[in-house]
């Protein structure tokens, strides 16, 4: 007996000493089908039948012992190397992850996306029309005849005539777009329209090209106060601000009558504009009831038709809510002004969640 | 549109505050840009009457002054000013006050003992001049307590209203006037337009010579001659008003011209008569005819414009501006006035041409008063003989007043249809009978006569507005504009959702949108391919001239600016149009560069230069966005102008070519002077087919397999030139049931494959759908493929 406990406690030892590699050769060597303490057992047959019990629980309890240490030894075993890999593995976390795709949406078309999904809320579709116009769709079917001063104010681009002596223009305003709508659709309708627009004028608050919305509705009962409600309404959604005060004040343009320019009321203060009830207004649009001479420029009826039109300069409201100090910049693909002022391509302007996100 | 509150006061009863009649003002459609009020900086300052004044106790050179503002209140003060005496009448300023000239304010203090509780003030204390020897001693008899801007006649306030074309009442202080007075801000005060009576008849008769139908260019034309009057400077009230509204004083007579004109908006036009040779007459300039005009400047005139001739020939611009020959001096003693109506048209045509904005011209552009022709000689006359002295002759006129009587029904609802408001019946008649209509009952509502100097009332719809706007717009209750069902349609067609999409697609790949003009420089257009037709005829400058042909040179040009400013790496785009000949000339684009590296330096080492193959990522993530699957497109055979020749390409679906990419060409680069490496694509949106309308959102019916694909590379050898593209498709072609997928993940050259040959190697998909293949089945495929692979491209399986 005093083998097997000598045994034990050298194999005991060896394994608390081994690594996984000597550890699996320790196993055969103990425990294989060569093993010496499968020898052992093999022994068993000649010893006395009586002392042949004793003997073999002995060796049955050194078995599992042996085994049990091994298991433990290689559990241990791979625990710590498992350890020392992944401290071997360590990384300097603070290290920048990989650049991403950093794209910006530009401020004007944001914009224009933020406001036709609210006029979209009250049934209107988006129109469109070329830049390059016509003198009838861009004055005189909207009531601006040849030498009228209306058309002074345009300060229209033109090109040099054609072979029939026709000089086409860039449009001055989105208005021709009315015409072309009204001479194919019949009333009700319903459009906003936006788009670039031209105008010979480059300073510090013009550009000699911009964008704006037109607004139309046609129909048999829409009046004034259709007008008031429709851009009213847009306003407060537009800005975000429940209880702008929006005004109405009587104006002129030749293819509206009456004709409406709308103030925003506002606040000045040394830190700047705040949109919303205050002391001072700011104009940001122009409407009216369309003039009854338009409708018949268009043939359709003015004793049965009427309704409003109205349009706004896209920088300037985007100036307005989106903080944006000047007019110039917008044009100028400065990639650090885009990246401050542009949107990220997830900004689907969303009535669901607030136009004024 | 300038003019002074005591002007409008000549033609206005009121006692509304200034604040009032501005804000009345903007709210019936007369705005009002500016309001310079002088007297505002001295609303706290009175007139003092220095009631005593004593030597100061302890100062040599200051005197105590007790000073009395009416209602019995008095202040001592210290004042140091040697003119300062007992009786005198000053400016006083109480503790409290801010002094204008300095932009202190007031303190009661203590001046060597002794306490001031104000100040009598200098005029430079006050802003006025620099005059600083001593106290402003009022010599007028000005009650104690008057304000001081009065005393110091300095009260009077100008205001600026931008006038809408459609309203040349209001080009006179006294239209204006008018529609205040419908407002509700005072009482028209009656013209005094009493004939005067003509001593003589006028030596110089007007003629007009017009061929028949051309009349209309001067339809009636009435003058008078004055003589033995004194063309001194004009008076002083005359001069204040003038100077007021940015006018300079020339002469009585000039001056008088140009009063009538800012007062009435009736331009006159006075000729020295002993300087016109025969009848004055109205015609068509002649061919090479010029004027010297009253600017200083020589015109050449042309057959479409109307002048005012003599013997001698064109004295004057009819509508625009007098002649300098026929002037009035100071020497002038005789003079023949004019006071005419000319075609709005023709006069606004004469003053485009010629370049000349005057007085004049701007209110018969906008047109007259027809009847003035006849009111405006005597309130002239009045003027001129009150000022000028001397004597009138009668009247002489050719032509004939036109007809401007004007009558428009004005429905009872038509107010509340139109305008979205109810307005009395009343109401309404008071509103348009202030404004000068004269109104008659007719039917269901009235007919109101148009006053002559209303040359925009055309309609009803104008007779609402008169109305509407004299009501106030606040007045109209909003009402919500409803949409035909509580859930509204899509706003954007499809093909305009399709540009939202792709926008957001390419911001999604880290390209920044730009919005750049629709123009450019034309040499840069011409190169891009720009139709001549499209060349400005009026650009504002050379770099603006031409539109542009193609998105990309401005997108060079940005990025040239933004590689100027420090940046290394850019990724622009925009979706816009762009414009060729034609009437459908102008369509929409995507066109994207980038410019640089992909990313930033970067630890990890993910950096590398932009190539073709960026861009046409780029190209077919835009044309995925636009709803084109990337695996039915095909690589077009030419590359666009802009890029390397072998390193771009278009891609086309079935013939249509739908976008281009590809590497810049060197030279391109260099022409934008912009350092590589650069890749750019454009897409064509308009020519992405619609979907098919009424497919709805359902997708196809997905089959998954049940077993595994398996999966089996080649790699073969192949001609440089042939398009690695190619072995693809013939491999996929050769057993279209069972090969779900082929990847193309390897392109090698070496010295083995020989020159000009390349390795392509596949990796094959293959989706067996009813039972596992066997060896034998995947192997038969394989020679399927190589087979296939051989025969379209020459490609050999490689050892």
């Amino acid at each position: 007996m005093d083998d097997l406990e000598q045994l034990r406690s050298d194999s005991l030892a060896r394994i608390a000493a081994a690594d996984l590699d000597s550890l699996e050769a320790l196993r055969v060597e103990a425990l294989g089908r060569r093993g010496r303490v499968t020898a052992l057992m093999k022994e068993l047959g000649t010893l006395a039948p009586e002392d042949r019990r004793a003997a073999g629980q002995a060796l049955n309890a050194l078995k599992s012992v042996l085994a049990e240490a091994i298991d433990a030894r290689r559990e241990a075993l791979r625990e710590g190397a498992l350890d020392a890999r992944l401290a071997a593995e360590r990384i300097d976390v603070s290290l920048p992850p990989r650049p991403e795709p950093d794209g910006r949406i530009h401020p004007i078309s944001q914009a224009i996306e933020e406001i036709v999904a609210i006029f979209c809320q009250m049934g209107f579709t988006v129109a469109e029309g070329p830049d390059i116009e016509d003198d009838f769709h861009n004055f005189t079917a909207l009531n601006i005849p040849p030498e009228h001063p209306a058309r002074q104010d345009h300060d229209t681009f033109y090109f040099e005539p054609g072979e029939d002596g026709e000089r086409l223009l860039l449009r001055t305003h989105t208005s021709p777009v009315q015409i072309r709508t009204m001479l194919v659709d019949k009333p009700p309708i319903r459009i906003v329209v936006p788009g670039r627009t031209f105008r010979a004028d480059h300073d510090a608050t013009h550009s000699p090209m911009f964008h704006q919305v037109e607004g139309l509705v046609i129909d048999e009962e829409t009046h004034m106060g259709h007008l008031k409600g429709c851009l009213i309404e847009f306003c407060r959604a537009f800005f975000g601000v429940d209880d702008l005060p929006v005004r109405f004040r009587p104006s002129f343009f030749p293819f509206t009558e009456p004709s409406a320019e709308v103030d925003i009321g506002c606040s000045r203060s040394a830190d700047g504009l705040t949109i919303g009830a205050g002391d001072d207004w700011l104009e940001i649009l122009g409407s009216g009831m369309v003039h009854p001479k338009v409708l018949e420029n268009c043939n359709i009826d003015p004793a049965r038709f009427q309704g409003f039109a109205f349009g706004m300069g896209v920088e300037r409201v985007a100036m307005l809510k989106y903080g944006i100090p000047d007019l110039r910049t917008f044009f100028d693909s400065d990639l650090r002004w885009l990246r401050h002022y542009g949107f990220s391509a997830l900004d689907m302007p969303n009535v669901a969640a607030g136009i004024a996100q | 549109m300038k003019f002074t509150l005591s002007w409008l006061g000549d033609h206005l009863e009121t006692d509304a505050p200034l604040e009032a009649i501005a804000g009345r003002l903007s709210m019936i459609g007369l705005e009002v840009e500016a309001v310079d009020d002088p007297a505002a900086a001295l609303a706290e300052f009175v007139v003092g009457d220095v009631v005593a004044a004593g030597p100061h106790p302890n100062a040599d050179r200051l005197s105590v002054c007790t000073v009395e503002i009416g209602g019995g209140e008095r202040f001592d003060v210290v004042c140091g000013a040697p003119n300062a005496r007992a009786g005198m009448k000053g400016v006083f300023a109480r503790a409290g006050c801010t002094i204008p000239g300095s932009g202190t304010k007031l303190k009661k203090s203590k001046i060597r003992g002794v306490e001031s509780s104000g100040m009598l003030c200098s005029e430079r204390e006050l802003g006025l001049s620099d005059e600083h020897e001593g106290i402003i001693d009022l010599a007028g008899d000005f009650a104690a307590g008057t304000p001081a801007a009065e005393a110091l006649g300095i009260g009077d306030p100008v205001i600026e209203i931008g006038l809408t074309p459609n309203r040349p009442d209001c080009a006179g202080v006294r239209g204006i006037a008018r529609d205040l007075a419908a407002a509700g801000m005072g009482r028209l005060i009656p013209l005094d337009a009493a004939p005067v009576a003509g001593g003589f008849e006028s030596p110089l008769a007007w003629r007009r010579d017009f061929a028949p139908g051309d009349g209309d260019a001067c339809p009636f034309v009435v003058g008078r001659t004055f003589r033995n009057l004194r063309n001194g400077p004009s008076p002083k009230w005359l001069q204040d008003r003038l100077i007021a509204i940015g006018l300079r004083p020339i002469s009585a007579l000039v001056d008088i011209t140009n009063y009538v004109t800012f007062d009435l908006a009736r331009p006159l036009h006075v000729f020295d008569a002993d300087r016109i040779s025969g009848d004055p007459t109205m015609r068509f300039a002649r061919p090479g005819e010029s004027v010297a005009a009253l600017d200083g400047r020589s015109y050449d005139l042309d057959p479409t414009m109307t002048v005012i001739a003599d013997e001698t020939g064109a004295l004057a611009i009819g509508g625009v501006m007098g002649g300098e020959a026929t002037g009035c001096g100071e020497d002038t003693t005789t003079v023949f006035l004019e006071v005419a109506l000319f075609d709005p048209v023709r006069t606004a045509a004469t003053g485009r041409k010629l370049g000349i904005a005057s007085d004049a011209r701007y209110r018969f552009e906008r047109g007259v008063d027809p009847t003035s022709a006849l009111w405006g000689a005597e309130i002239a006359a009045r003027l001129i003989l009150d000022i000028c002295g001397g004597e009138a002759s009668a009247l002489t006129m050719a032509g004939a007043m036109p007809d401007h009587a004007r009558r428009i029904a004005l429905r009872k609802s038509r107010i509340a249809t139109l305008g979205g408001v109810a307005v009395g019946d009343a109401a309404a008649r008071r509103i348009l009978g202030d404004l000068g209509f004269e109104i008659e009952d007719a039917g269901d509502g009235l007919v109101a006569a148009v006053p002559p100097w209303r040359p925009d009332i055309e309609g009803e719809a104008d007779l609402v507005e008169e109305v509407l706007r004299i009501n106030g717009f606040d007045a109209i209750p909003a009402v919500p504009l409803r949409a035909a069902t509580a859930v509204p349609g899509a706003a954007w067609s499809p093909s305009q959702s399709r540009r939202s999409r792709v926008r957001r697609a390419l911001a999604a790949r880290g390209l920044t949108e730009a919005v750049t003009f629709s123009f450019m420089a034309g040499d840069r257009a011409e190169a891009f391919g720009a139709a001549p037709s499209l060349r400005l005829a009026n650009p504002i400058s050379v770099d603006l001239a031409h539109m542009r042909p193609s998105i990309l040179p401005n997108l060079l040009e940005a990025a040239a600016r933004n590689a100027a400013r420090g940046t290394a790496d850019i990724a622009l785009f925009e979706i816009g149009p762009q414009y060729a000949a034609g009437p459908d000339g102008q369509t929409q684009a995507a066109c994207g560069l980038r410019v640089g590296g992909t990313t930033p330096r970067h630890w990890a080492g993910t950096r590398a230069g932009v190539d073709a193959y960026h861009a046409k990522a780029d190209a077919l993530a835009a044309l995925e966005a636009a709803g084109v699957p990337a695996h039915n497109l095909r690589i077009g055979d030419d590359p666009p102008g802009w890029s390397h020749p072998g390193r771009g390409a278009a891609l086309t679906l079935g013939p249509r070519p739908l976008a281009r990419f590809g590497e810049l060409h060197p030279a391109v680069l260099e022409r934008f002077d912009l350092r590589g490496p650069a890749a750019a694509f454009e897409v064509l949106l308009d020519a992405v087919p619609a979907r098919r309308a009424g497919k709805g959102a359902s997708r196809p019916m997905l089959h998954l397999a049940a077993l595994q694909p398996v999966e089996r590379d080649f790699a073969f050898v192949v001609d440089e030139a042939t398009p690695g593209a190619a072995l693809a498709a013939a491999a996929r072609s050769a057993d279209k049931a069972l090969i779900a997928d082929v990847a193309l993940f390897d392109v090698y050259r070496g010295p083995e494959l020989g020159a000009d040959r390349k390795s392509v190697a596949l990796c094959v998909t293959l989706q067996p759908r009813e039972a596992t293949l066997t060896d034998a089945e995947i192997e038969a495929v394989g020679e399927r493929i190589v087979a296939a692979v051989r025969k379209a491209t020459g490609a050999v399986l490689r050892g």
